[in-house]
C-alpha cells in the first residue's frame, strides 16, 4: 500500500516536470536553422479576422516566397495591434524578436535602434529599392542617417463627409475656415453631430489639432517644437489649441466623444449621425470596396482637404499624415540575409497589391494608371502626388513619454480641462524635460 | 498513507516542486520588480542604476497620487458593498421562496469574462444611444451626462460596474457561511422571542464575523489593484480622471516606455497592499486573531 501511493505520487511529480521542462525547451528551435531549411520568425499585425483582406495579401507573398526559396519556411504569428505591441515590447526585454516583423516610425522605433535591436536596412534600399518608395517615406524611418525600417502604408487624413446631410441643409465643401465654422454651425442648429470622434483613442483628436496648428502657423511650427529648433508656446500653437475650445463650444463634436472609441466614434458616421470624420485613408476601403457597410451609404461619401485659415500660414495641400507599418529585420536573427531577401521581396510584391487588393496605400509608388480602383482612391492618390508637405502625426514624432503627456493633454484640451496656454506649457515642459536626458 | 504523510523528509520532497514553482512565479518576480524599480529602464536597451529616484519621484508624482486616491475610492466602495451583499444574503438564506434561483442569478455577473462586462457597461454607457441615457431622455431629462467621458462622473460610472461584477462572489461567500450556523441556535433565539432583525443583528452577524474579515480583506486588496475593467472601459481617462494605480503602471511601462518607473510602482503597490492588510487585520481583530 504504502510503496503504491509512493510510486504514484512519485510518477505525479516526474510528470509534472517533465511537462516544465517541456514549456521551456521548445521555444529553442524556434527559429534559426531548422535541419536544411531554414526558418524565418515573422510577426505580423493583421489576423484574417479584423484585416481579412491584408492578411490574404501576406499570406499570398509568403505562399508565394517559400516555393520560389525551397530552403526557406516561414513561421507566422498573428497578433492585433495593441497585443502586437505588448508583445514586441515583452520580447525585446528579453532580447527575443522574431527575424522579420512590423513596426512604427520615428519617435517608436527610436528605442529600439538605441537598444540595438533592429538591422540597418540601407543595404536593402541600395539594392535598387530606395527610387520605388514615395520620398519622405523611408526617412521616417532613419535615425542618424541610417534606415531601420521599410513603410509598408502610406496615410494623409481627409476630412471624410456625408453628401446627403450636406445637400439636405445646402452646404457647400468649406475651402477657408471660416465657411467651414458657418457648416458646423449649421449643423448643430439643426441638431445634426457635425463632427464624428471617438477621443478615448487620444490621437484621433491630436489630428484636429495638428491640423489647426499646420494651417495657422504652416507646416514646420509643430515639427520645430517637437525637434526643440522652436518653442510649443509659439503663439500658432497656443491658438491653434484655442480654436480647438472654440469648436468645442460649439458642439461641434458628437455627444461624449472623450468617452468613445475611435471605432465608436465612427460609428457615428458610419450611422448618418454625423456629417463629418478627420480620419487617415487606411479608411478608404469602407468607403468605397467594404460590402459590409451599405452601398447607398458609401456612394454618399465624398472628402475635402482641412480648410486653410484666414491670414494663416498653411497651405491646402499640405497634409497630416506619414508611414504606416513597416518592417523591420531583427538584428541578433540568426538568419539575417535572408531575413533581407524576404524583407525586400515582401515589400515589392506589397506595393503591387495592396491597394488593388486590401485599399491599402503603399509607401511604394503607385502607377494610377495601371490600377483598377475607385474615384474616391484615385482622388487621393492623385492629391498625395500634389502634396506640399507632409506632418508625421505627432504622437508618433515624439518620444513615448512626451507623446503619452500630448495625447493626455489633448484629452484635456478637448474636455476643456485646461486652458489653451497651460496646455502650451506643459508641452514645452515635457520636451524640455527630455532634452534633459 | 499516514505513514508517508508522517516522514517529513518526503513531505519535504513532495512540496519541493510546488516551492519551486510559487519562488519562480511570484517571489523571485517580486525581487525582480524591486531590483527594476532601482534602475532607469525602457525595456529594451541597457539598464542604468539609480538608486532610489524612482521612489522618490513617485512620492512627488501627482497623477501618482490622483490614480491612488481613485484606488482607495474603489477600495471603499467595494467595502461599503459588503454590507449590501451580506443583507441580501441574509434574505437568501432565511426560507425564501426562489432562494436558490435568485442566488444563481446574483452568480452570473461572476461567470462573465471581465472583457464582456466591459463591453456590455460601454453599451448601457453609450452617450446617445445607451440604454442608460434612452431610459433618461424618455423620462424626460434633456441632456443626459455622457457618463464615461465626463471627467467627474467616469470613474463612479465604472465603480458601479465593478461592484455589480463581484456581487455574486460575496453572495455566495456569505451565503455559505450563513447555511452553515445550526439551525438549533436560530430557533432557540426565536423561541426566546427574538425578532428577525435581532435574529441577523445578534446571532448571524456575529457567527460569521470571521468570513467577514476576510471578505474586507479580500475587497479592499482586489479593489486596490483592480485594473481590467478601467483598463477596458476607459484606459484610465478622459485625462486620468478614472486612472487607478494598476492602470498608471501598466500605462508607464507599456506606453510611456518606463519600466524602471512602473516597477517602482507595483513594489509601492504591493507595499501598500501589504499595509493596508495588516491595518484591517489589527482593527478587526477581537479576542482572537482569525489568520
Amino acid at each position: 500500500m504504502l510503496k503504491k501511493a509512493h510510486s504514484f505520487l512519485l510518477i505525479a511529480v516526474l510528470l509534472a516536470a517533465a511537462v516544465l521542462t517541456a514549456c521551456s525547451g521548445s521555444t529553442d528551435m524556434a527559429s534559426g536553422e531548422n535541419g536544411s531549411k531554414k526558418t524565418i520568425k515573422f510577426m505580423h499585425l493583421w489576423p484574417a479576422g479584423s484585416s481579412k483582406q491584408q492578411n490574404q495579401i501576406v499570406t499570398d507573398i509568403i505562399e508565394q516566397y517559400e516555393a520560389e526559396h525551397d530552403d526557406v519556411k516561414i513561421e507566422v504569428e498573428v497578433l492585433e495591434n495593441e497585443q502586437y505591441k505588448n508583445k514586441i515590447k515583452v520580447l525585446s526585454s528579453s532580447n527575443e524578436l522574431p527575424d522579420v516583423g512590423f513596426t512604427w516610425a520615428a519617435g517608436y522605433m527610436t528605442p529600439f535602434v538605441k537598444g540595438n535591436l533592429f538591422a540597418e536596412l540601407d543595404d536593402v534600399l541600395n539594392d535598387g529599392l530606395k527610387d520605388s518608395f514615395v520620398s519622405g517615406t523611408t526617412e521616417a524611418y532613419a535615425l542618424e542617417g541610417k534606415t531601420y525600417g521599410l513603410p509598408l502604408e502610406l496615410n494623409i487624413a481627409p476630412i471624410y463627409y456625408n453628401k446627403e446631410i450636406f445637400e439636405k441643409y445646402n452646404l457647400d465643401i468649406p475651402q477657408t475656415y471660416r465657411e467651414f465654422e458657418n457648416a458646423v454651425k449649421t449643423l448643430a442648429d439643426n441638431g445634426v453631430a457635425p463632427i464624428a470622434l471617438g477621443n478615448k483613442d487620444r490621437w484621433t483628436g491630436s489630428l484636429w489639432y495638428m491640423y489647426l496648428a499646420d494651417r495657422i502657423g504652416g507646416a514646420e511650427v509643430l515639427n520645430k517644437a517637437i525637434d526643440r529648433s522652436g518653442s510649443f508656446e509659439d503663439p500658432a500653437l497656443v491658438s491653434a489649441a484655442e480654436e480647438v475650445q472654440n469648436l468645442v463650444k460649439m458642439n461641434a463634436f458628437n455627444k461624449g466623444y472623450n468617452g468613445l472609441s475611435n471605432d465608436e466614434g465612427k460609428a457615428e458616421f458610419l450611422n448618418g449621425n454625423a456629417a463629418m470624420y478627420l480620419m487617415g485613408t487606411w479608411e478608404l476601403p469602407n468607403f468605397t470596396t467594404n460590402e459590409e457597410i451599405p452601398q447607398e451609404f458609401r456612394e454618399n461619401v465624398g472628402f475635402f482637404k482641412f480648410p486653410t485659415v484666414e491670414g494663416g500660414k498653411g497651405n491646402i495641400d499640405s497634409w497630416v499624415g506619414g508611414p504606416g507599418v513597416g518592417l523591420f529585420v531583427a538584428e541578433n536573427s540568426k538568419v539575417k540575409d535572408e531575413s533581407k531577401e524576404f524583407v525586400k521581396f515582401f515589400v515589392e510584391k506589397w506595393g503591387e497589391q495592396s491597394v488593388e487588393k486590401a485599399g491599402v496605400i503603399p509607401a511604394t509608388k503607385v502607377d494610377t494608371g495601371k490600377v483598377d480602383l475607385p474615384d474616391l482612391y484615385i482622388d487621393v492618390l492623385n492629391e498625395l502626388n500634389k502634396a506640399s508637405s507632409l506632418t508625421l502625426f505627432a504622437d508618433v514624432q515624439m518620444s513615448a513619454a512626451v507623446a503619452e503627456t500630448h495625447l493626455n493633454l489633448i484629452q484635456s484640451l478637448f474636455g476643456n480641462e485646461v486652458k489653451p496656454a497651460d496646455y502650451a506649457k506643459q508641452h514645452e515642459e515635457a520636451l524640455k524635460a527630455e532634452e534633459g536626458n | 498513507m499516514n505513514n508517508v504523510l508522517s516522514n517529513k523528509k518526503i513531505i519535504a520532497l513532495y512540496i519541493t516542486p510546488a516551492l519551486f514553482l510559487i519562488l519562480a512565479l511570484i517571489y523571485v518576480p517580486i525581487l525582480q520588480t524591486g531590483y527594476y524599480g532601482l534602475m532607469k529602464w525602457n525595456g529594451i536597451g541597457e539598464m542604468s542604476f539609480i538608486g532610489l529616484k524612482n521612489y522618490t519621484v513617485l512620492m512627488k508624482d501627482p497623477l501618482f497620487w490622483k490614480s491612488a486616491l481613485h484606488s482607495f475610492l474603489l477600495a471603499l466602495f467595494s467595502a461599503l458593498s459588503l454590507s449590501g451583499y451580506l443583507f441580501i444574503s441574509i434574505i437568501l438564506a432565511g426560507k425564501i421562496k426562489g432562494a436558490d434561483l435568485l442566488r444563481k442569478i446574483y452568480l452570473i455577473p461572476m461567470l462573465l469574462a471581465s472583457v464582456a462586462i466591459a463591453q456590455l457597461w460601454m453599451k448601457i454607457y453609450h452617450p446617445s444611444n445607451g440604454m442608460l441615457n434612452t431610459v433618461l431622455m424618455a423620462i424626460g431629462i434633456e441632456d443626459p451626462p455622457a457618463w464615461l467621458a465626463d471627467a467627474n462622473l467616469a470613474l463612479y460610472a465604472i465603480i458601479i460596474p465593478i461592484i455589480w461584477q463581484y456581487a455574486g462572489f460575496y453572495i455566495l461567500i456569505y451565503y455559505a457561511a450563513l447555511k452553515n450556523i445550526p439551525e438549533s441556535l436560530v430557533e432557540a433565539a426565536r423561541i426566546d422571542g427574538a425578532s428577525s432583525w435581532q435574529i441577523a443583528l445578534k446571532i448571524k452577524i456575529p457567527l460569521v464575523m470571521n468570513v467577514i474579515k476576510v471578505t474586507i480583506v479580500l475587497a479592499v486588496v482586489g479593489s486596490l489593484k483592480y485594473f481590467d475593467l478601467i483598463y477596458v472601459m476607459t484606459g484610465g481617462g478622459p485625462n486620468g480622471a478614472s486612472e487607478v494605480m494598476a492602470s498608471y503602471m501598466y500605462q508607464k511601462a507599456f506606453k510611456g516606455f518606463d519600466f524602471g518607473y512602473a516597477s517602482a510602482i507595483g513594489f509601492f503597490l504591493l507595499v501598500i497592499c501589504l499595509v493596508v492588510t495588516y491595518i484591517i487585520r489589527r482593527l478587526t481583530a477581537a479576542n482572537k486573531d482569525i489568520y
